[in-house]
């Protein structure tokens, strides 16, 4: 087992790595600021009373569950332009992150409006409240708390995903280290830093995760 | 299930034969197909892995040894905690540097079958907490040792509460199987880029793609769901006396 | 059938502690050969717990349990008493058995099967031999038609027959029941008292009873033994106990409860 680190190495691509961190974050951030709004639409959308808008968003959502993100990454990036769409890769990828993590967020949010007791629309319909207000006002602000643990863990999975990015060479944290190694050969530092990074951020937000677990079922005398 | 079914079948079947009157279609079908097939096979693989290692570090987490229980704990932990991607190039890359070269598949059996395997191992942890605690105290009544209790008794009734769970785990490493298109490895992914960059028929390439994939999703979808109806009939569930 | 003398099970000093809530307090019991005993009193008397911990289900805080004279979690050291072994432990627990109040029983095995299932893994009985031995206590109890069939298809009495038949396929000497007939609707009790009154009659057992059973406890058991509070504040035979109680808190418990039937 040749087990050589070259620590000279390492101090010297860290800075770099770090840099490319920055965007990995970037992408995290933006990619889920999207699945989160957009996940409520989809989840509105699979309530309304119009069957075929029902169906469609439906099947649009099991569509894009069903397949890689890998592929919706390349389609978003090499097919949009066929259509007069160019992105950047960025974009593409954040849009991509974004679509698809929304269809995770949709069912989490879906989950959390079944949990709001029908009275609560019963109430709104006897005050004469509209479907609009009633959702913004009473509903969501209810449905959303319970399920805010749940968000979180799709956002650390999303930023688990970034380095799907580099298959479309956005320069964030895999890419980076993919390039720094074809350059200097050495394979183990950057991979495995990567993999350190992705590690110490997963086993922080898993802690965060339970404590919020802990806190908000103490604040809500244990959900359900 | 069965409307929403419906429409997916009827827009693909769509989408399939407007595609199938392009000439080159026939040309590089045949070659997705080839995709297609390795795809399969790392997806049965990598699934018979995950499930081996799953069943493994979850009795080691809750019933081994200190030693075995850490071991466990490392591996689920390390394995959730980094993503597919990561770890599928740690092997390629890396690995060889230990001496131990392996080729793509190999590594990317070994990748996506310990990264499903360590969320396998949470799935049947719960499983196995969800059987009611009065069959653990029969079991000790009729002084049966843990692991008869577990094998005979415990795991059975668990095996039927994994199986929706597992299902999703499968089509999560169907959908991983596309990132070993980044380590060379001749699936779908890989085929769809190639055909792509060869074609330029970006559309359609991409397109047909997606719906390869959402066909197998949906092959596994309906296996899980044979499954679970044949074991629960094993199990006379949902019978009222 | 006359008790003997030498004891066939003894609490020593046994207490049990959840936390700052003390179940059991320094009990001190003993029950004969063949004795059958009838444990009555309010919930969260510690009648269960008694039950549980000699079943191994729960651990013992202080004191010792012995079974036929030998300590059932513990083995002497010399001198000194120590925490008993795994093979320790189930050397001496395979001579109890134990009747759940929700019957416990195996799901995806039949009848037949839930009573074959530990004579072959536990006592090496070839598939043959349990399956005549479950044959034989299945139509003791009553189900000899229902061998094939699983516990859904089953009523709850049918369920606790069954339940029985199992505890008795391990051939123990004592038999625990946990408010075996709680669980049951009223009219499918009577049939679960008749095997038990049976298996009184005909085999040498001894048996302890956590029951609400009253009538069945005042003319089927041999000594009656009233908990509260995790203590035993009274025992004696059931004529003493339900005809002329001495303690105030059992002439409470007893007004109070055979007022209601």
């Amino acid at each position: 087992m040749m087990l050589e680190w070259d620590w000279n190495y390492t101090w010297e691509i860290l800075p770099i790595l770090g840099e490319a961190s920055l965007v990995t974050i970037k992408a995290t951030l933006l990619g889920f600021l999207l699945a989160a709004a957009l996940g409520l639409v989809f989840a509105l959308l699979r309530m309304s009373r119009v069957r075929y808008v029902r169906w469609i968003a439906t099947a649009v959502i099991e569509f894009i569950r069903s397949t890689p993100l890998l592929i919706q990454i390349f389609f978003l990036y090499y097919v949009m332009p066929e259509f007069g769409l160019s992105l950047d890769a960025m974009t593409a990828g954040v849009i991509a992150l974004g679509v698809h993590y929304a269809c995770y967020c949709s069912e989490v949010y879906r989950a959390g409006l079944d949990n709001v007791p029908k009275g609560q629309w019963e109430a709104a319909i006897a005050l004469n409240l509209s479907p609009f207000v009633t959702l913004r006002d009473i509903i969501i602000p209810q449905a959303i708390p319970p399920v805010v643990p749940a968000l979180a863990n799709y956002l650390v999975a999303l930023f688990k995903e970034t380095p799907l990015l580099s298959a479309i060479a956005v320069l964030e944290l895999m890419q980076t280290a993919k390039i720094l190694a074809s350059e200097s050969f050495q394979y183990t530092e950057p991979i495995t830093l990567v993999g350190l990074y992705f590690l110490f951020f997963s086993l922080i937000s898993a802690a965060l995760s339970r404590q919020l677990e802990a806190w908000l079922s103490r604040r809500h005398g244990g959900t359900r | 299930m069965s409307p929403r079914f419906i429409i997916i079948v009827i827009l693909s079947f769509l989408v399939g034969i407007a595609l199938a009157t392009f000439a080159e279609f026939r040309v590089f079908f045949p070659e997705l197909l080839r995709g297609a097939w390795v795809t399969i096979q790392l997806t049965v693989c990598s699934a018979l892995l995950a499930v081996v290692v799953a069943l493994i570090a979850a009795v080691g987490k809750m019933y081994g040894p200190c030693w075995v229980r850490g071991l466990a704990v490392g591996y689920i932990e390390v394995f959730r905690g980094t993503s597919a991607l990561v770890q599928l190039f740690w092997l390629f890359f890396v690995l060889p540097y230990f001496g131990v070269t392996l080729e793509p598949f190999a590594v990317g059996v070994a990748a996506l079958g310990l990264n499903i395997g360590a969320y396998g191992a949470e799935v049947i942890r719960g499983a196995i907490k969800a059987v009611d605690k009065g069959q653990w105290e029969a079991a000790t009544a009729l002084n049966l040792s843990r692991m008869q209790t577990l094998r005979r008794i415990i795991l059975p009734q668990a095996f039927l509460l994994m199986i929706p769970p597992w299902g999703n785990l499968f089509i999560e490493l169907l959908k991983g199987t596309a990132l070993v298109s980044m380590i060379t490895l001749g699936d779908l992914a890989f085929k769809a880029q190639q055909l792509n960059q060869n074609t330029l028929r970006t559309v359609e390439i991409f397109s047909i793609v997606l719906i390869m994939y959402l066909c197998m999703a949906m092959v596994i979808s309906a296996l899980m769901r044979t499954l679970e109806q044949r074991a629960s009939k094993g199990l006379m569930r949902g019978r009222a006396n | 059938m006359k008790p003997s003398n030498s004891p066939m099970l003894r609490f020593e000093k046994v207490s049990k502690r959840y936390g700052s809530l003390t179940v059991l307090d320094s009990l001190d019991f003993e029950v004969a050969r063949n004795e059958k005993v009838a444990i009555i009193g309010p919930s969260g008397s510690g009648k269960t717990t008694l039950l549980r911990m000699l079943m191994t289900l729960e651990e013992i805080d202080d004191g010792v349990i012995y079974v036929e004279g030998e300590p059932l979690t513990h083995m002497s050291q010399g001198e000194r008493l120590v925490r008993a072994n795994r093979q320790h432990v189930s050397r001496v627990r395979a001579k109890i058995g134990m009747v759940f109040q929700h019957f416990n029983l195996f799901p995806h095995m039949s009848a037949v099967q839930n009573c074959i299932e530990a004579p072959v893994t536990v006592l090496g009985l070839s598939k043959d031999e349990a399956y005549a031995r479950a044959a034989d206590l299945l139509q003791m109890v009553g189900l000899g038609d229902k061998l094939d069939h699983y516990p859904s298809q089953l009523s709850g009495g049918q369920k606790q027959r069954v339940a029985i038949a199992r505890a008795l396929a391990m051939r123990p000497k004592i038999m625990l029941f946990d408010e075996v007939t709680s669980a049951l609707d009223p009219e499918l009790v009577g049939e679960v008292l008749k095997v038990i009154r049976q298996l009184g009659e005909d085999h040498d057992l001894t048996m302890l009873m956590v029951t609400h059973e009253m009538g069945f406890a005042k003319e089927f058991a041999d000594r009656v033994c009233f908990f509260d509070a995790g203590k035993m504040v009274e025992q004696g035979t059931p004529q003493q106990i339900f005809g002329d109680p001495q303690h105030e808190r059992s002439k409470q418990f007893l007004s109070a409860v055979l007022e209601t039937r």
